[in-house]
């Protein structure tokens, strides 16, 4: 890290998530003056530029790339369209222990005047929780499901290599194309194409301006600049800012601000989960890479300086508040940008460039929360690379995560995509596998598996509310097989499955009529020639994933019924479920045998497995291949953020011998503490899975530091994951953290305030997580020795 | 198949210091030594025997219940299989050579991809030979690495057909006085000599391991004599020194057995470097730690 970098991270650091009502005032005021004199998707976009034309311009003293989505780092943008905060939002955000933003009083008095007035009930989720019929809103109250859509945009995409060869002038001339060849007479969805069009090209045209308004500030401050040097680059910057994005970048600088602007284009015009992710960078880097050496303009510090200034922008950019159950079951200040290294190239060849090395020093000398990155680990990828990735793991901050770029190309395969399109896809968000540039693959929410047995096991009552969410799928009493129960157990999935997509589906007309993503669609296949947008079907594949949660607890809630009540007769169902309803009080006796002498996930027991694969199956067949609005069809995924912790908060204790209110298991992995089997049994336990007809699966293991300090420990880690991949899984990830130090930061959090931590599929401050949270990693057990 | 059984008191999977790569390791009880150090005292006896854990006791009273010899425990597990916190466990199991092989097998991938494999360890592993071979040559077809970890206090008959099935031996030499390793292990170390050497001589694979015990084995003339005999084999081996850890103070506790090593010092990493340096003139190579 040269002192630029580090002066750069350190602001970056420092700086404190604030909320700035920038974005909204100036939203605010387009639509007082201009809703309903357009159609909707030019209105949308004329609302862009119009942000994009009097947004507050911001340089940094030290940056190369340039560009904020506030008015300064870390000035967090709201989005009053789709959420409105009301004072007492504004008031939890400013004073809540975790994550907090500070929102001063000029903001509070704009909210006040302007924003609220306007919004209040008109905002999309306001309209969402009058709209959607009573029995999803109390199945939400009850937690049997989250809601990804009712505070932000979808989103959960990447940029492919497009955007490296072609400008948004040449995006223009295609829209131009795409607009003279459309036929009004035999197409009846032309006119909606010619709005959706023109508001794409008006999109572009916001895009550039921005640009050249940051051309224009560097100049004025080159003007004014004593140092020469300094001078110079703002110079340069000027020079790049005037030509990309209106043009195919030609080096390296030009290749990361051209990202950059289209990233911040599709953070501002909405707030799609998960921000914007560059895909594949290194493979779309490396050409610039290598043809600056070449031609030496370019050296590898150079290089490295530059991706480190760029590298750094993301952690400028916290993610848009979330209140209510959506800060629950996404509690960070992470706003999961994750970048792709390594892997397969669009031709099926070894993806691992130099570049891809070169991430990877960034990655360990930044090591600030955002952005995430992955490798992408194929069969074709050596050994070399992956250690390499083991020694960055090795520091503990959680990140790079490991993907099996074989499995997530079959997955997409699967999922009915070109395998030349599969293979320019990767992850992003969390483990979500996604084509990128190509498609909107849209995460809709959590359900809370665990709380469907709950359900069962009450009869179709919520037992914390007593409110009936579920069917009467009859008293327990009278379930006499564990199959009599199994089949209770998938009519109440059925169930809550109808409930959450009649939602869904509900949600995802509200984006496509009301909320286009105008500027995204642009640069999204085939939105241009289909004359469609990002959030109406517009993109070549668009699909809609619901993920589950706890598939340990359920697992080993159904084996211990299944083993005591069913095979070895000790507890009668009735009994069992009168003891867990008063949480065990007086009955630890019960509690320690259900939790020791259960067969449990985890453990590569093929007992226990085989129930974890049957709730697999329930779950899939009752998602799978369900139609969208948008032509697509829905799939799972199998991971949590930190709705684990959330969802264990709704319910009661199970037959697991979990109490009330303790978290789930989180992602694939199994209940904390359940594993004792060692880690190649939970490998093998978690391989069972049937990865490859998910779109995504989360398994998150711990490793004591002592064992990866030498290179046998970074060999045996390489091995344990490629071994993991053999078996077709999709994902693993590594917390290399001694729990002594956890615990020690719990008493003293100010001492570790940058101790970075694998969470679920991202990594956070330590100290900024919830103390159940922090338990819960604590708890997660460890491999000792390697 | 054969119906041969053996005793085993644990199946260690993800073992990665008893041998090459990612290994299971099986550990046969019933040992002929009776070593001051021991790690697995529970292992010793070859019969099965129960272990308590108090701490994790939450007096529910489930054992007495459970319990048809209250006056003379017969072992029968009883009180072990109805203990829900298992806070009471039964130490060691009858298994047939099928069902250990399927165990084994669980991790074969994980084999391939490190060069790992199985590791009988003990108690001894020559003391059940019957046992041992059976399920040694049941690997062995499965194309599964196989090491012993032994004492090599054994019949050299029994040596020379287990080493027809064992790719790698972990040879244990604690002492080269014969008088000192009788105190100390309750037997000569004469025939382990012998064994060792037919095994170098016979060309097989094996790495020497010496636990460095303070105040017991680590004494200069010893370390002497040791690099003597390393010179008297045939050709150069390795060797592992393995630093004595006081963890076997607590298991001892629970067997109440007599710990005869209090107030000892674990070595320090000076001490094991000055032994490393000293046997490294008479070996192929020398490791500290397996």
């Amino acid at each position: 890290m040269n002192d630029r970098v580090k002066r750069l991270r350190q602001l970056s650091y420092d700086a404190k998530p604030t909320i700035s009502a920038e974005r909204a005032e100036l939203i605010t005021d387009f639509y007082v003056e201009n809703n309903g004199k357009y159609p909707v998707p030019i209105m949308r976009a004329k609302a862009f530029y119009h942000l994009c034309q009097h947004k507050a311009i911001y340089i940094g003293a030290d940056e190369l790339i340039v560009g904020e989505r506030g008015p300064y780092p870390k000035a967090v943008s709201t989005y009053p369209e789709l959420t409105c905060h009301t004072i007492e939002d504004l008031n939890i955000l400013n004073s809540r222990d975790k994550t907090p933003y500070i929102v001063n009083e000029d903001t509070k008095d704009i909210y006040c005047e302007k924003i609220i007035p306007y919004w209040q009930g008109r905002s999309m989720r306001d309209r969402i929780f009058v709209d959607l019929p009573q029995e999803w809103q109390d199945c939400y109250q009850a937690g049997m499901f989250t809601e990804f859509m009712e505070q932000r945009a979808p989103g959960h995409t990447a940029m492919d290599g497009k955007i490296y060869n072609k400008g948004l002038l040449q995006f223009k001339q295609e829209i131009e194309e795409a607009i003279a060849s459309l036929d009004y007479h035999n197409d009846p969805e032309a006119t909606n194409k010619l709005h959706q069009l023109q508001a794409m090209s008006i999109s572009c045209d916001a895009a550039i301006l921005f640009a050249k308004r940051h051309a224009d500030l560097a100049e004025q401050m080159a003007a004014k600049e004593s140092c020469e040097q300094r001078q110079n680059e703002l110079l340069r910057i000027a020079k790049v800012c005037n030509h990309v994005p209106a043009y195919a970048p030609r080096d390296l600088w030009e290749a990361l601000q051209m990202y950059w602007f289209i990233h911040l284009g599709c953070i501002t015009e909405l707030n799609g989960w998960d921000a914007f992710s560059p895909g594949h960078l290194d493979q779309h880097l490396n050409p610039f890479y290598q043809k600056g050496l070449a031609d030496n303009s370019l050296t590898k510090d150079r290089a490295k300086e530059l991706i480190a200034c760029f590298w750094i922008k993301f952690n400028n950019h916290p993610a848009p508040p979330k209140v209510g159950v959506t800060a629950q079951e996404s509690g960070t200040y992470n706003d999961f940008t994750n970048i792709n290294i390594g892997g397969l190239d669009y031709q099926g060849r070894d993806g691992v460039n130099d570049v891809s090395y070169l991430l990877l020093e960034v990655v360990e000398d930044i090591h600030l929360l955002q952005p995430g990155c992955n490798i992408q680990l194929s069969r074709l990828n050596n050994d070399h690379f992956l250690k390499t990735a083991c020694r960055v793991i090795r520091k503990g901050y959680g990140y790079p995560s490991v993907f099996n770029a074989d499995a997530v190309v079959a997955e997409m395969v699967r999922m009915g995509k070109s395998i030349e399109d599969a293979r320019t896809g990767g992850v992003s968000g969390c483990v979500e596998t996604g084509c990128f540039g190509k498609e909107a693959y849209v995460l809709t929410g959590y359900l809370n598996i665990p709380k469907i047995l709950e359900l069962t096991l009450h009869n179709g009552i919520d037992s914390k509310s007593g409110k009936r969410i579920g069917l009467a799928t009859g008293e327990v009493g009278l379930l006499q097989t564990y199959s009599q129960l199994f089949t209770a157990f998938k009519q109440q999935l059925h169930h809550i499955v109808n409930i959450k997509v009649r939602g869904n589906q509900y949600i995802e007309r509200m984006f496509a009529r009301l909320y286009p993503a105008t500027f995204m669609s642009v640069i999204m296949d085939d939105c241009i020639k289909k004359g469609k947008d990002y959030n109406d079907g517009g993109p070549r594949y668009n699909t809609t994933f619901i993920q589950g949660v706890g598939i340990g607890s359920i697992t080993d809630s159904l084996s211990a019924i299944k083993t005591h009540v069913y095979e070895k007769k000790t507890l009668d169902l009735a009994k069992l479920v009168s003891i867990i309803d008063s949480n065990f009080v007086g009955n630890e006796a019960v509690r320690q045998m259900l939790s020791n002498k259960t067969p449990r996930y985890g453990n590569d027991n093929d007992q226990a497995d085989t129930i974890m694969r049957e709730v697999f199956e329930a779950f899939y067949t009752e998602v799978e291949g369900r139609p969208n609005t948008k032509g697509g069809k829905y799939h799972i995924d199998m991971l949590p953020t930190t709705c684990h912790i959330y969802f264990g908060s709704v319910m009661g204790a199970m037959p697991d011998g979990r109490l009330a209110g303790e978290p789930l298991s989180e992602g694939i992995s199994p209940v904390q503490g359940a594993d004792r089997s060692g880690p190649t049994a939970v490998i093998k336990s978690a391989g069972k899975m049937d990865h490859v007809r998910t779109g995504g699966t989360l398994l998150n293991m711990s490793i004591m530091p002592a064992v990866v300090k030498d290179d046998q420990g970074i060999t045996k880690l390489a091995q344990l994951i490629r071994s993991y991949f053999r078996m077709g899984a999709h994902h693993v990830q590594f917390n290399v953290v001694d729990k002594e130090v956890l615990r020690a930061a719990q008493q003293s959090p100010d001492q570790y305030r940058d101790l970075l931590v694998r969470v679920a599929g991202y990594s956070d401050y330590f100290i900024d997580l919830g103390t159940d949270l922090q338990n819960e990693i604590i708890s997660r057990t460890s491999i000792e020795r390697m | 198949m054969t119906m041969i059984k053996g005793t085993i008191f644990n199946i260690q999977r993800y073992s990665v210091n008893d041998g090459p790569g990612i290994r299971t390791t099986v550990f046969l009880k019933g040992c002929p030594l009776t070593c001051w150090w021991c790690h697995n005292p529970e292992s010793q006896s070859a019969d099965i025997s129960l272990i308590r854990y108090p701490e994790l006791c939450i007096s529910c009273g489930q054992c007495k219940l459970v319990c048809e010899h209250p006056d003379q425990c017969q072992l029968c597990g009883q009180c072990a299989s109805a203990c829900p916190t298992e806070s009471r466990r039964m130490v060691g199991k009858q298994i047939s050579v099928d069902e250990l092989y399927q165990e084994i097998a669980k991790d074969i991938l994980f084999y391939e991809e490190s060069g790992g494999g199985v590791t009988f360890s003990g108690g001894e592993p020559l003391s059940q030979p019957e046992f041992l071979i059976a399920i040694l040559k049941r690997c062995h077809e499965m194309g599964i690495h196989t090491v012993v970890d032994t004492s090599g206090f054994a019949d050299p008959k029994i040596v020379k057909t287990v080493a027809e099935h064992t790719d790698l031996w972990l040879y244990d030499v604690k002492h080269m006085d014969s008088e000192q390793h009788q105190k100390l292990t309750g037997v000569s170390n004469k025939i382990i000599l012998e064994n060792l050497k037919q095994l170098i001589s016979d060309n097989r694979q094996v790495i020497i391991r010496v636990p460095v015990i303070p105040t017991c084995n680590d004494s200069e003339e010893n370390i002497r004599a040791l690099a003597e005999f390393l010179l008297s084999l045939p050709r150069l081996t390795n060797i592992n020194i393995l630093q004595y850890h006081k963890l076997a103070e607590d298991k001892h506790q629970r067997f109440t057995m007599d710990y005869r090593l209090q107030n000892i010092e674990e070595p320090t990493e000076a001490q094991m470097n000055k032994i490393k340096k000293v046997l490294e003139r008479y070996a192929e190579k020398v490791t500290i730690g397996g």
